[in-house]
């Protein structure tokens, strides 16, 4: 199935396949590929249909009016209008639709900061120092992995309600300043075991002290570690919704995702076509960073996942 | 600092240090380890410890956020094990680790297979199966689901146009399982993507040998990608499974916070969340938590036990 026309008879297992048979099946690989490269694309597009189906659906839709929506499966609008992104963009209860979306942006802008500047340097400390405890700190580390925050929000919410923080964004980001979100401080540890010793080994003998080796050697090496933790980071952020459910009560300060909860609550007649519209603007943020940086995102998951 | 000057410029009869340089030294290096550390370490006492033995305290407890908790033993925990709503939430979390988990990463399994080959428009194809796990688990794709399932929906539509007439899935009990498994199945690219990295990694040699033997795609499949495949396999079922327990936003926007209809959509995360944030019985939800806490550890466990059996780490020097 995976038989490789293009690529040479190896050298390793030659005394496995001789060079006969390989020959011959090379070519018959290649009087089938044009045949199988056709039924391939056909297959993968439709497949490929299936899968973006709802979410073209969410963008159609959210230009017809709600009449056309429900039981309408065309991806043609037939009276496309922006009305319904005229009410999504009104916002609810007095508080417009921009105070959401930029009280998500600070969050998530906010995040990125956060996460860029303490998981950086609590990995270079497991990546980089010898020090004592060391591989008991990182064994816990790996274990809050894998942990259901569940297990600690109620105590968190307990104090930050005692000390009068529930309705800020305090409870939201500290977090993020501490390097609480293990994965990212993993993926960074994980760059930085790749990167040469012998960088800050001259360094040392240079003279320099870990201050400067991690901020003049490390964090530029670590580029793009950084970006892809900052991607994540963000959309993350962009797309929380059980913290800010928790912490937020006053709508002004409410972030998109909660927003569009209460704006599908307080539309119970149904009014699909702004909600559709408010959820596509929601995304928005998410699909520009997809678009931009899709091969980030993909090959940042597709390495991490290898070295778990 | 200058001592590592000093010992490299006067060559190597002074490279062993004096122990007690070398102790100091080492002391500044423990203190260089812990400051750097310091952000990881405060915010793991304080956010993550902390809190961890603070709700196992709460557990033992009644506690409703503003009188002091009141120590009741264990009742929490046999309360929760007569309570139906706990039951039920617990059955329809199982339900759907053990449905939608399986089902999402052999559809993974498959379409990485699929994309494993050196055709065009791999790259765009694999972006455009990824998109849907970045995006599936938001409040709008819950918004766009419950629009496709409700009565005279689109999926009814469907339905009806291949004469099936099952009505709406979100107001029908039997239906909302099926309906939340597809929105897990729908953000199979995540996996799929590693899937795809650990295919690329299997020799091409390895299928060729087995082609002049004689092997068919079944044997070569269950002979060489299964077993090249099974630590991805292993990393990706671990995390999909501990990820499946926490599905909190889409059932919560689905069924509107109720779990309803008849309890079908009660998630664990969501019951938990109905208990401890709109009951306040912090108590309750915090014994709660723990049961979760030692359920995942006992699947974790069990996944790291049994994988001397079944993932190999051959070959790749691992």
């Amino acid at each position: 199935m995976t038989t490789n026309p293009t690529l040479p008879a190896t050298t390793g297992m030659a005394a496995v396949v001789s060079e006969e048979a390989s020959r011959a099946l090379r070519r018959r690989n290649r009087t089938t590929s044009r045949v199988t490269s056709v039924l391939f694309h056909v297959f993968v597009l439709a497949v490929s249909a299936v899968v973006l189906y709802p979410a073209l659906w969410m963008l159609v839709s959210s230009l017809k009016p709600t009449s056309e929506i429900v039981g309408n499966t065309s991806l043609v609008p037939e009276n496309a209008s922006l009305a319904n992104f005229a009410t999504a963009l009104d916002g609810i209860g007095g508080v417009s639709f921009w105070t959401f979306f930029w009280n998500s942006m600070l969050l998530g802008v906010l995040s990125v900061i956060g996460i860029a500047l303490s998981a950086s340097v609590s990995a270079y400390a497991f990546a980089r120092i010898d020090f004592p405890g060391r591989s008991l700190w990182f064994a816990l580390m790996i274990a809050t992995l894998l942990l259901p925050f569940h297990v600690v929000i109620i105590p968190q919410y307990i104090v930050f309600n005692n000390v009068g923080l529930v309705n800020t964004y305090v409870p939201l980001l500290i977090g993020k300043f501490l390097a609480a979100e293990a994965f990212f401080v993993f993926l960074m540890v994980q760059f930085m075991r790749n990167l040469p010793r012998e960088l800050d080994e001259a360094a040392r003998i240079d003279g320099a002290g870990h201050v400067r080796i991690f901020r003049s050697i490390m964090l530029p090496l670590m580029k793009p570690a950084l970006v892809t933790s900052s991607i994540f980071a963000f959309i993350w952020s962009w797309n929380d919704f059980f913290g800010p459910l928790l912490y937020l009560k006053d709508p002004a300060l409410y972030s998109l995702p909660i927003a569009l909860r209460l704006f599908v609550d307080q539309t119970s007649t149904s009014d699909y076509g702004a909600q559709m519209a408010m959820a596509v603007l929601a995304l928005i943020p998410v699909m520009l960073f997809f678009l931009v940086f899709q091969r980030y995102l993909v090959e940042g998951v597709a390495t991490q996942g290898l070295k778990g | 600092m200058a001592l590592i000057d000093e010992a490299t410029l006067t060559g190597p009869r002074s490279a062993v240090r004096p122990p007690d340089q070398r102790r100091r030294r080492r002391r500044a290096e423990a203190a260089a380890g812990y400051a750097f550390l310091s952000p990881w370490l405060l915010g793991f006492f304080a956010l993550t410890a902390g809190p961890m033995l603070a709700s196992l305290y709460l557990a033992f407890t009644n506690y409703n956020l503003f009188a002091s908790p009141e120590w009741v033993g264990l009742d929490n925990f046999t309360m929760l094990f007569s309570d139906p709503r706990f039951i039920q939430s617990a059955k329809v979390t199982g339900i759907y680790v053990l449905v939608g988990t399986p089902v999402k990463l052999v559809a993974a399994l498959a379409v990485a297979m699929l994309l494993n080959n050196r055709r065009r428009g791999q790259g765009l194809y694999r972006s455009v199966f990824y998109a849907p796990s970045l995006i599936g688990a938001s409040v709008s794709i819950a918004i766009v689901w419950k629009a496709m399932f409700i009565d005279q929906g689109i999926v009814d539509k469907i339905g009806q146009s291949v004469g099936v007439n099952w009505g709406g899935w979100v107001g029908n009990p039997d239906m909302t399982m099926p309906m939340f498994v597809l929105l897990t199945v729908w953000q199979f690219g995540a996996p799929m993507v590693i899937f795809l990295a650990g295919l690329k990694q299997i020799p091409a040699e390895l299928y060729e040998a087995a082609s002049v033997d004689g092997a068919g795609p079944v044997r070569k499949f269950f002979k060489i990608t299964l077993p090249m495949l099974s630590p991805v396999l292993f990393f990706n079922l671990l995390l999909e499974t501990i990820h499946s327990f926490q599905i909190f936003a889409s059932a919560f926007i689905i069924s509107g916070g109720t779990g309803g209809p008849a309890g079908s959509t009660l998630f664990y995360t969501l019951y938990l969340y109905q208990r401890g944030f709109q009951d306040f019985r912090m108590g309750y939800a915090s014994a709660m938590a723990w049961v979760l806490v030692v359920v995942v550890g006992i699947i974790t466990l069990l996944f790291f036990r049994s994988s001397k059996f079944w993932v190999h780490y051959s070959g790749e020097g691992k």
